[in-house]
């Protein structure tokens, strides 16, 4: 796997993306159906609709999006329901649950705007609880969304595995953090850097701010590993327990509640182990209205607060 | 099948209805018998399965979005030939493919899992929708229950089978006029059936739901442009005359003997029949 980050955003948009991506799996594949919950306009792919028979508007009716994803896949088809994270998580959780996931209907659920990337629509938008409920789901599959070939990535895989996928993805900007066409195994995490002074398991937006902390606690002579665990669930406990163990210092970094996300998850994967332990995530608070810029220093989702952090366990 | 044959199956499907519930003690039985006739009509008259085939993509399909009327709908398929009859007296016990709500990973026949109310209604939209996406020529029919319908799920799905002209799914409304907490026009008067069906924009009747003839009509007439919707008068307990008068015949909890005595009043309407 090439890492090409260079700190710069990328020029294409996340919601372009998946516009284009999605066309191309319908042109592919038959089985593909894209469902939306009237936010065609806001995932790219509006100019879809009326174009394919496959791409279905089931207007503001997140529960009966979510039912009847369900009941496509019982009949053949590979469906893709999305809408902004709260609704495509807390909103339908229960139909995502049972006629998805219990009936072992294969589905997968983009969640778009997660976290403090839900900015200007504010507390009522802003999922921080989303990961714990999909985490609490068996068999389901997490991606938090990196940069854009992890986009690609994830959306093309989704289409043939097993279970519900989730895919938590912002709209907007990204950091290319992987080259043009790379290729994830869900369940196997990436190393993006290496050093022998501790690890920062970080996901989504915040692999950006992991990498630049890492680069200014490198001027301070510490050298960080930073771990990319690409799915929170399946989550690759060897290598973040392998990693672990040989730096005895480990930091999470995520866009999401501490209570239940990738902090959880990384806790569960090395109870026991003797080391030093910290996360830069939300601290079990609601979100609030603002620009993302304002919402990542109000809720400490900074590469100065991980550096803090970091510099606190040393 | 004539009506006199269409009247035996239901009972038939009574009859094993109540003999699965009795194998556990306790069950479903009231908005179990209140489909019976309902049923007998769909699998005796009107769906395209073969029971020797239960996946068959191109079946036509029905989905009890109440989904605690499986054990009606267990004794219909086993009647039909989909498993054999003895298993029914598994109902609840660990390990059974028989689980108070119909699973579709369990029960061969059954065509989708239903349980958590509201949820079967999108899940029949899925299978009508990929069904028509992929140029099958078959129907999916749908069953509601009336206090199901307090979901607002089930007005969601409602709204697109009628806006996206679904007329390959028909949904079956069973106004058995009761629900867990008592009558459903106490807990949450549900107003007219039909004309809330006809306003949605469904090409909606209400017949009586325990006369196999009037559900035979109804259920053989074919859409236009319009999705249909049939409100199903029925009786919840129908057949049995103890559970009709119940006051709570939601879940009935009843010793063998009273098990036995309304077995044998199926029975005995089933020797009337046949006489």
């Amino acid at each position: 796997m090439k890492i090409v980050y260079n700190g710069e955003k990328d020029s294409r948009q996340f919601k372009n993306v998946i516009g284009e991506t999605v066309e191309a799996l319908l042109n592919e594949d038959e089985k593909v159906v894209w469902l939306d919950a009237d936010l065609m306009g806001c995932s790219g792919t509006n100019k879809l609709y009326g174009k394919y028979d496959r791409v279905v508007n089931c207007g503001i009716a997140e529960a009966n999006m979510a039912g009847i994803a369900a009941g496509l896949s019982a009949s053949g088809m590979k469906p893709y329901a999305h809408t902004f994270g709260p609704f495509a998580s807390r909103r339908c959780y229960d139909q995502v649950f049972l006629a998805a996931g219990y009936a072992k209907n294969p589905i997968t659920m983009i969640g778009t705007d997660p976290g403090i990337t839900a900015a200007f629509n504010g507390g009522t938008h802003m999922p921080f609880e989303d990961v714990a409920l999909y985490r609490a789901l068996p068999e389901a599959t997490i991606f938090d969304i990196t940069d854009v070939p992890m986009l690609q990535a994830a959306l093309k895989m989704s289409k043939d595995m097993p279970g519900v996928k989730y895919i938590r993805v912002p709209r907007k900007d990204s950091y290319q953090v992987y080259e043009d066409g790379a290729e994830f195994t869900p369940g196997k995490a990436v190393v993006l850097r290496e050093g022998g002074d501790g690890v920062i398991i970080a996901s989504g937006i915040m692999v950006h701010e992991a990498l630049q902390a890492a680069e200014k606690l490198a001027k301070d002579g510490i050298e960080m590993t930073v771990i990319d665990p690409i799915t929170i669930k399946p989550l690759d406990c060897e290598t973040i327990r392998a990693c672990a163990e040989k730096t005895g210092l480990v930091v999470v970094a995520e866009n999401h509640n501490y209570i239940g996300g990738l902090t959880s998850a990384v806790q569960d994967a090395i109870v026991g182990l003797p080391l030093k332990f910290g996360y830069v995530a939300v601290e079990d608070k609601f979100g609030e209205v603002g620009p993302v810029d304002y919402l990542r220093t109000r809720y400490d989702l900074t590469d100065d607060h991980i550096v803090k952090v970091v510099k606190g366990l040393k | 099948m004539t009506t006199k044959e269409l009247e035996k199956f239901a009972l038939e499907i009574r009859l094993a209805t109540v003999e699965c519930i009795k194998s556990r003690g306790f069950g479903h039985i009231g908005g179990s018998l209140s489909v019976c006739d309902a049923l007998a009509v769909l699998y005796g008259d009107i769906m395209n399965v073969d029971p020797k085939n239960p996946q068959k993509p191109d079946r036509d399909k029905f989905v009890s979005s109440k989904g605690h009327a499986g054990p009606a709908v267990y004794a219909t398929l086993a009647l039909k030939g989909y498993f054999p009859k003895e298993q029914l007296l598994t109902l609840n016990q660990p390990g059974t493919n028989f689980p108070s709500h119909c699973d579709m990973n369990k029960t061969p026949g059954v065509d989708m899992t239903t349980g958590s109310l509201g949820q079967g209604t999108s899940e029949a939209v899925g299978l009508a929708l990929g069904d028509k996406l992929q140029g099958r020529d078959c129907t999916t029919y749908l069953m509601v229950g009336d206090g199901e319908a307090n979901e607002g799920q089930v007005w969601e799905a409602a709204m697109f089978t009628a806006a996206k002209k679904l007329t390959n799914l028909v949904w079956l409304i069973d106004w058995n006029k009761k629900q867990l907490d008592g009558f459903v026009s106490d807990i949450l008067e549900p107003f007219d059936f039909e004309e809330k069906f006809k306003a949605f924009g469904f090409d909606a009747c209400t017949i009586d739901g325990n006369d196999v003839a009037q559900l035979k009509e109804a259920l053989s007439k074919k859409a236009t442009d319009k999705p249909i919707a049939i409100i199903l008068d029925t009786v919840k307990g129908k057949g049995v005359t103890e559970v009709e008068e119940a006051a709570g015949n939601h879940s009935m909890n009843v010793a063998p003997e009273v098990f036995d005595r309304w077995i044998d009043e199926i029975k005995g309407k089933l020797a009337a029949l046949e006489a």
